[in-house]
């Protein structure tokens, strides 16, 4: 199962803070990811495509949109970083 | 000595610097930032903050923050390096972020402590919402903390 992660402005558009959910086959990658949940929650999560306003992490990295996914793996979801 | 904390609480500067001086005798410059909560945004100064809140990724924070730390001891050869990042509510005034880097010369201290700032203000997962006379909203990432960071990657 992944386990999925919200934060800040894309943690309030979502709803919730975190999801847990099972990786369809047809779903390879990052990017097929993101297609899913769009397409699931467009209400709420088709800002998930807006590619410059949001960066994705897998197991704690960030990754470009084409990281091949396996299917249990943590991912989050969140804006630029705006610490310091 | 590499040290780094995501926390809620306060910390004081003078303490955190004596840790460094501690390091020993071959310590010979010690460097320290600390950043504050300013009242005003620079890009409109007519609207206060009365507060701000950090939100963070627990986990992934501190290994990023763990990360640009190593990344600072090898390519300076830093004798000690301290970091710590407070997250929660804060006010004006208050302190968020420290930096300390210990070294022989001051070249490595003052350099690997900027480089740490610039690296952690784009590559550590902090987020920033304000509060103020304008009701409340997230902070907006800046393009000139990202091109702060790419001059180190020379």
């Amino acid at each position: 199962m992944l386990s999925i992660y919200y934060f800040a402005g894309i943690r309030e558009a979502a709803g919730r803070n975190s999801e847990v959910l099972e990786l369809p086959e047809s779903v390879t990658d990052v990017q097929g990811l993101i297609n899913l949940l769009a397409h699931r929650y467009p209400k709420e999560l088709s800002l998930l495509t807006e590619s410059d306003r949001v960066l994705v992490a897998v197991d704690q990295t960030v990754v470009k949109r084409d990281h091949q996914l396996r299917g249990d793996e943590e991912i989050a979801f969140f804006p630029p970083m705006t610490g310091g | 000595m590499r040290y780094v904390a995501v926390q809620q609480n306060d910390f004081d500067i003078g303490a955190e610097s004596r840790l460094l001086r501690d390091i020993g005798s071959n310590v010979g410059a010690i460097c320290t930032f600390c950043g504050l909560v300013r009242e005003f945004q620079r890009e409109s100064s007519d609207k206060s903050v009365e507060e701000l809140f950090l939100e963070y990724y627990p986990g992934m924070t501190e290994k990023s923050l763990q990360e640009i730390v190593d990344q600072a001891t090898d390519r300076w050869r830093l004798l000690g390096c301290r970091v710590i990042h407070r997250v929660g509510a804060l006010t004006p005034g208050d302190q968020i972020v420290f930096v300390g880097t210990a070294s022989e010369h001051r070249h490595e201290a003052f350099e690997s402590a900027e480089f740490i700032m610039d690296f952690l203000k784009t590559r550590a997962p902090f987020w920033k919402r304000q509060t103020g006379s304008e009701g409340t909203e997230w902070v907006e990432h800046r393009e000139s903390d990202d091109q702060a960071a790419k001059r180190w990657q020379s």
